[in-house]
């Protein structure tokens, strides 16, 4: 077998994210030794796309914002399927996590005497989101990698993981290959976190970038964790439609939390009709589902959308507040928004569903392994409000590192083992590709994948469709076990796919089979042969994705019970 | 539906050379997509960095008919469609593969700028005008453009040098956090060869974000380490006090 590079660390972080980030700024606080491996290089993962802000109950704007109102608003907006102990914790620690990134340097927007501005989101209460202009993520993320560029942790860039090794029931290892030249890589470790983000790339239209393949997902089920919700799909409601080249690319909720109007072709204010109170800072699924509807009965836009106005707000404040929609518009779409409204449409966005894991500590159902951020579920329930994902990342990435580095810590140097034979198979398993001149184009899967997310696994579902969608993955799976690729090894994105089209497929699978199981519509998971809740049936159940002898088992697992002071938050108004 | 032709730059450090390839234009469509079309219908193995495909990554830049770029946000309507569009790799960087290059020098250097630094008793007050300069160069997508762009690295490979256009403005925009108590001018005069940059603008003018590089960044960087080393009041006051 060809020889390969080996690293060891206490703690491997899989992913460079703010999630990542934070898990390994943390844990290398502990006291531990910490790789931070990449698939990109770093500062480019997707936190950088993230425009509005970060949730937190500051009390800036509103001072009487505190950590219960979002809590409240956060299992509202989840429509109860949150773990509540996740929620709460998120609540309490995110304005903690949000004044330590200014103590590293982030430089939020200010309010008139000096603190941090927030502005109003949909589904949150309050003034609650911190910000800088439409482009808090990229503040965020160069201050997360300032810090931990300076904290010690060491980088792996453009380097994929692919496989997951363990020593008995215990994570020992992280197999994969350098992007540039190909070759081989293992980190030895004693604990490892995933921060891989999401799954977008399942789907056609979708505001992710190529790194949201479900890696983490698919590497902690393939390690034996459970991977729960995964019907979740959040549907942003507005991504760019016009021209096809930028149809999905995200327009900021922010538009409509600076007062942005929804209206059909008709001139129709239509979320009048449904949310009259909160409008157009109705929940995400709410809106997304409104839009959809209005083009489907014929009242779109030109271009199949919705119009959503900011010129009423004048050239100057819209110039300020939301710069980067005024250049992403002028320059992809000709559009002068500060004169003139944007066709918008729902596009792919979040995956609430992910890896199963434990509020304190953020660990999976397997020893040693972590999940943080987008990859890990429970938190946001059936649907995430705007915001949460940026202080859940913060939250939860630094309650992952400081899990991990602890756990790490109880284990002795050398104590774990590396199987040989896992790592013989993971080569195998790369290598293939290589070795089948009758396979099939990565590409032409991968699109023939998207088009069936989107046909049959979209906002909204029916039985019928979803069968016809979990037979039609299953041939791509077929199709994708005889993969042909021409070219090196070195930086080949055609190699590189056919790795990540088999997470995408475990993904895929996941959430068409935990869609076909939920017959209600909930959140973000809509069925049209099942229009309300099921609360008695459903409402008190997550929907569970294991691996047992090699198939995926599926499953449901009753919700965690929540405190009676807690659920008096839950049930009490809050404004 | 009109046609494009590409030649993009195929190779690695051993050398390489343009493959013309033709691509149906879609309207709106950027280079960037042409690329991708070209990767999933013809070679499967190019070498191309993307991310976020809306420029606020920076991951994309390479040279475009000889231009400096982001491959994601240069539209094929832009350009002349009647001869092939050339697409190659930034000059600065090391080639690793097509147009993929070996950009690390800068992580290298980011490492040794001091990071952000407040007082003791600092009570986080900040107005939103004493923000908006280091915003401003907190805007960087690190494209790394203004580098690749930059004389003194480009044509003179002045990298054990100077820092660069992006790395000023990181040094600019900790110097002027309204909290920050650094001093990184000895670092500016000395390891970070201020001096090496003559303001010719041209980072100022290729940065995709806007931001004004040499008139905000540099100039108001260049007069602070003036102020501190060449000044002569300046220079008595700091022999008496001690610096």
């Amino acid at each position: 077998m060809e020889k390969y590079e080996t690293h060891t660390h206490d703690v491997i972080v899989i992913g460079a994210g703010g999630a990542g980030l934070r898990a390994a700024i943390e844990a290398s606080a502990q006291g531990v030794s910490v790789g931070l491996v990449c698939k990109s290089l770093l500062g480019k993962a997707h936190t950088v796309m993230a425009e509005g802000g970060v949730a937190a109950a500051l009390g800036n704007v509103d001072s009487k914002d505190d950590w219960k109102t979002h809590f409240h608003d956060t299992m509202h907006g989840g429509k109860m399927l949150n773990n509540w102990r996740m929620a709460q914790l998120h609540a309490q620690e995110a304005p903690e996590r949000v004044k330590e990134l200014e103590h590293w340097g982030a430089l939020f927007d200010r309010t008139k005497d000096g603190n941090i501005n927030q502005r109003a989101f949909g589904g949150h209460t309050w003034k609650r989101l911190a910000h800088v202009g439409d482009r808090t993520g990229l503040e965020m993320i160069r201050t997360l990698q300032d810090r931990g560029i300076h904290t010690g942790v060491d980088v792996y860039m453009e380097c994929t993981i692919t496989h997951l090794l363990k020593d008995g029931d215990r994570i020992s290892g992280a197999f994969g290959y350098w992007r540039e030249s190909g070759r081989f890589v293992l980190f030895n470790a004693k604990s490892i976190i995933l921060a891989t983000g999401g799954i977008g790339k399942s789907f056609k239209v979708t505001s992710n970038s190529w790194e949201y393949t479900g890696d983490g997902h698919a590497l902690a089920y393939e390690a034996g964790a459970d991977l729960i919700d995964m019907e979740f799909v959040q549907f942003h409601p507005t991504g760019m439609v016009w021209p096809p080249s930028v149809k999905g690319i995200l327009v900021t909720e922010a538009v409509r939390g600076e007062g942005g109007i929804l209206t059909n072709k008709d001139g129709e204010r239509f979320m009048e009709k449904y949310d009259p109170e909160r409008m157009e800072l109705s929940t995400r699924d709410v809106v997304a589902r409104s839009i959809y509807t209005e083009v489907q009965e014929g009242r779109g836009s030109p271009h199949g959308g919705a119009f959503l106005d900011i010129s009423h707000r004048g050239a100057e404040y819209v110039k300020k507040k939301l710069p980067s929609m005024y250049h992403q518009f002028m320059e992809f779409a000709e559009i002068d928004i500060t004169k003139e409204p944007m066709e918008v449409y729902p596009t792919t966005h979040y995956v609430m569903g992910g890896v199963r894991v434990d509020p304190e500590t953020a660990q999976s159902t397997v020893n040693g392994l972590f999940a943080c951020g987008e990859v890990a579920g429970g938190m946001h329930g059936a649907n995430r409000l705007g915001g949460n994902s940026l202080s859940d990342l913060l939250v939860f990435g630094k309650r992952a590192g400081a899990g991990a580095a602890e756990y790490a810590s109880k284990i002795k140097d050398n104590e774990l083992k590396i199987d040989d034979r896992e790592i013989e198979g993971a080569v195998k398993e790369m290598l293939e590709p290589y070795e089948n001149p009758q396979g099939e184009n990565p590409y032409t899967i991968h699109q023939a994948l998207q088009e069936t997310m989107g046909d049959y696994i979209g906002v909204f579902r029916t039985k019928e469709k979803l069968h016809e969608g979990i037979e039609e993955i299953d041939i791509l799976k077929q199709r994708a076990s005889q993969l042909k690729i021409e070219g090196s090894r070195m930086f080949n994105p055609g190699w590189h796919l056919c790795k990540d089209l088999k997470s995408m497929l475990i993904v895929s699978e996941a959430i068409a089979r935990c869609a076909h199981q939920r017959e209600e519509s909930r959140g973000a998971h809509s069925r049209v042969d099942f229009p309300n809740y099921n609360d008695e049936k459903w409402g008190t159940v997550n929907s569970v994705i294991s691996k047992d002898n090699g198939d995926m088992k599926l499953s449901t697992s009753p919700l965690p019970q929540m405190p009676e002071e807690l659920k008096r938050i839950v049930e009490g108004g809050y404004k | 539906m009109s046609v494009a032709k590409l030649r993009i730059y195929r190779g690695d450090s051993n050398g390489g050379q343009e493959v013309e390839y033709e691509v149906p234009v879609e309207e709106g469509m950027v280079v960037l997509d042409a690329i991708h079309f070209v990767q999933a219908n013809y070679d499967g193995d190019i070498a191309v960095r993307w991310n976020c495909k809306a420029a606020k990554c920076g991951s994309c830049s390479a040279e475009i008919n000889g231009m400096p770029k982001l491959t994601c946000k240069t539209r094929l309507d832009t350009l002349p469609l009647d001869k092939p569009i050339t697409v190659h790799p930034v000059k600065t960087f090391p080639i690793m593969k097509d147009l993929v290059t070996d950009v690390s020098w800068n992580y290298e250097v980011r490492k040794k700028i001091p990071p952000f630094k407040y007082a003791e008793d600092t009570d986080w007050k900040m107005q939103q005008v004493d923000v908006e300069r280091s915003q401003e160069f907190r805007k960087c997508i690190e494209c790394f453009l203004c580098q690749d762009v930059c004389h003194i690295l480009r044509d003179h490979n002045e990298k054990n040098e100077f820092f660069g256009p992006r790395m000023m403005i990181k040094i600019a925009e900790l110097e002027m956090h309204p909290l920050d108590i650094e001093d990184r001018k000895p670092m500016l005069r000395e390891a970070a060869g201020i001096g090496y940059c003559n303001i010719t603008k041209c980072c100022t003018d290729i940065c995709p974000e806007g931001i004004h590089i040499t008139d905000n960044a540099i100039i108001p960087l260049k007069e602070r380490v003036a102020d501190t080393y060449f000044d002569p009041l300046q220079w008595i006051i700091t022999k008496i006090k001690g610096s």
